[in-house]
């Protein structure tokens, strides 16, 4: 049985700022990941007091037995950051296992990120320009490029966990239409542009 | 649940699953329970419930009344003004909420009305606080409703649903209670079960008690001296403490019924949760975890690390809170030789209402193990996997040193600051 703490469990922390959809964007990955074969997901807010432009956390689990821990994830594999602003002071990379990967929206390479400060020990820094791949498609609204979609794009490429199909089918649960196809389109523009930096040590 | 057998079912059985919160297990159960009546005040974190179900409304997609309300109270009115004339109701709340509704609560009951209730726990205030805990539905644990707590999201859909056959079957309401945020906002996978099969499993609430005709007017809840006594027509009809009486024994007929009704729905849908109790590890269990709802999920990965240890742990989830399982909790803890419970609630100036209602059942029973109580996890407070197997090893160096009684543990508790 998966323990939820196990090598079996794969734990996500996400960090974004309120409003920019990080919350949304781990529940398409929820989804995205049963879908691509994991047979325990969950993925849940931090429950704090959200305000538009806060910082905030949510957290994901992906196994293939049942998740049974519903605590928040404080020991990640994978760190996913919506805005770079965040790596340093949101201690973006804070509990990270030796090896985890930390996926940064970000048109910095991932050398410079870690010259920025922030990320210690053995992390796998992947850097996307998911925002530049919303304003590409114009995902845009309220003045504010929406990148809770494109986001997963970045993660299927940067940890091959999940399938394209299976997050172009899990926004079309969410987003219909004109809008669903324009979600996709970014997510699939932001694969492309996702560049794996290598360990850092 | 059974594994599936092959790959094929297992493919059959995903093609039906869709990734959901808490909140919208409930909301589906509602919807596939073609709930005629809803009517609910916002609360965090109960909301998204019947927003999804307004939602619904809106579309068509549910043909039912939505009535908005002005206040928790007034929803559970219109919940027992629509029951009363036979109408199938739903309604959803939190925390204060609940607390605002308490007078129509017992009202429910009292009348013998079928409403089923999801409840979202969350802490009470003051301190203001929308997280986590079980303080408002224990708080109501007396009223006369029948209270299910679940573990996960699929249970809080598969409940939902034996909640209505259970509450039409008796006249009794049924509160579902889930933890906020934990499952009430958190997404896991759900399935979801034909609509056609749920219309056959539940068909119609056709046997309202009181049947509302206008050409056969009737004062509905008069008000009840005493002393039975005979009405105009002569007939003889219970005083107060008979009607109560009778709300008691329809309670306790409950404990037959809901074991009944889980495996009537694993006969029709395939899944069943273990009726009044469930137990993870238990058959050989020394030192045995107690608690309600996704603490009691958490436990279990809590007692596999203390089997690591070479604790013979297990855990005994609360199903059915009230009625209060009392023989089946008998027949599961003798012989063992600790129970701790972990109660999300504290009844202040005492201790948690699960410990206590659990050493008193099991007082004076033959090879009934140490009862001690653990404290944890209010207004949101992390339950971790570590401190839950740290407050066991506790209690179990209690009972080992010979202790019957003790305090209350509290766990992650920093008064210090």
């Amino acid at each position: 049985m998966t323990t939820g703490t196990s090598d079996d469990v794969h734990e996500i922390r996400w960090h974004g700022r309120g409003g920019q959809g990080a919350v949304t964007a781990a529940k398409i990955l929820a989804d995205a990941a049963f879908h691509s074969g994991f047979a325990g997901v969950t993925s849940q807010p931090s429950f704090g007091a959200e305000r538009r432009g806060a910082p905030i956390t949510a957290s994901s689990r992906l196994a293939h037995e049942p998740i049974r821990v519903l605590s928040q994830v404080t020991e990640p594999d994978i760190v996913v950051v919506l805005d770079d602003s965040l790596v340093e002071v949101a201690h973006t990379a804070a509990g990270m296992k030796p090896g985890g990967t930390l996926i940064v929206n970000t048109t910095k390479d991932a050398a410079q990120l870690v010259a920025a400060g922030g990320i210690g020990g053995a992390v796998r820094v992947v850097t996307s320009d998911v925002t530049g791949a919303a304003e590409a498609v114009g995902l845009i609204v309220g003045g504010q490029p929406m990148v809770s979609t494109a986001i997963l794009g970045a993660f299927a490429r940067a940890t091959g966990l999940i399938t394209m199909d299976a997050v172009e089918a899990a926004i079309g649960h969410v987003f219909t239409g004109t809008a669903g196809a324009k979600n996709v389109e970014a997510a699939r523009i932001a694969f492309e542009c996702t560049t794996a930096g290598g360990a850092h040590q | 649940m059974s594994a599936p057998e092959s790959a094929c079912a297992a493919a059959l059985a995903t093609a039906s699953m869709e990734v959901m919160t808490g909140n919208d297990a409930a909301a589906t159960a509602a919807k596939l329970a073609r709930v005629q009546v809803i009517a609910a005040y916002p609360i965090t974190p109960q909301s998204p419930v019947v927003e999804q179900l307004s939602a619904w409304v809106e579309s068509g997609e549910l043909p039912a009344e939505f009535v908005t309300v002005e206040s928790e109270h007034s929803a559970l009115t219109v919940c027992i003004a629509a029951s009363t004339v036979g109408a199938r109701t739903f309604t959803a709340t939190s925390a204060n909420g609940l607390a605002y509704m308490t007078e129509q609560v017992w009202w429910a009951a009292g009348a013998r009305l079928p409403i089923v209730m999801c409840i979202a726990n969350r802490a009470m205030a003051a301190p203001w606080n929308v997280l986590n805990d079980q303080q408002d539905s224990m708080s109501v644990r007396d009223a006369g409703w029948v209270q299910l707590y679940c573990r996960d999201n699929q249970e809080i859909l598969d409940t939902t649903l034996q909640a209505y056959r259970i509450a039409e079957r008796l006249h009794v309401p049924v509160m579902v209670c889930y933890d906020g945020f934990l499952l009430s906002h958190t997404m896991m996978p759900v399935s979801v079960p034909d609509a056609a099969v749920i219309d056959a499993w539940l068909p119609k609430y056709d046997h309202p008690l009181t049947v509302v005709d206008p050409a056969d007017p009737r004062n509905i809840g008069p008000v009840v001296i005493a002393d039975p006594r005979a009405d105009a027509s002569g007939e003889g009809h219970g005083g107060y403490m008979e009607i109560r009486a009778q709300l008691h024994g329809a309670l306790l007929e409950v404990l037959d019924v809901i074991p009944k009704v889980d495996s009537e729905y694993g006969a029709a849908v395939g899944r069943q949760w273990g009726g009044l109790l469930w137990e993870h590890m238990l058959d050989d269990a020394e030192v045995v975890l107690v608690a309600a709802g996704s603490l009691g999920t958490q436990l279990t990965v809590a007692a596999e690390k203390l089997r690591e240890e070479g604790v013979k742990a297990g855990v005994l989830g609360i199903r059915a809170y009230r009625p209060f399982p009392v023989a089946a909790l008998r027949g599961k803890l003798a012989g063992r030789k600790l129970a701790l419970v972990y109660d999300k609630a504290l009844a202040y100036g005492y201790e948690g209402p699960i410990c206590s209602d659990l050493r008193g059942c099991l007082l004076g029973t033959p090879d009934a193990p140490a009862v001690f109580g653990a404290v944890c996890g209010l207004g949101g407070r992390d339950v971790p996997v570590d401190q839950l197997a740290g407050a066991a090893r506790r209690a179990l160096a209690d009972a080992e040193a010979g202790l019957r009684v003790r305090e209350t543990d509290w766990i992650n508790l920093h008064l210090e600051g």
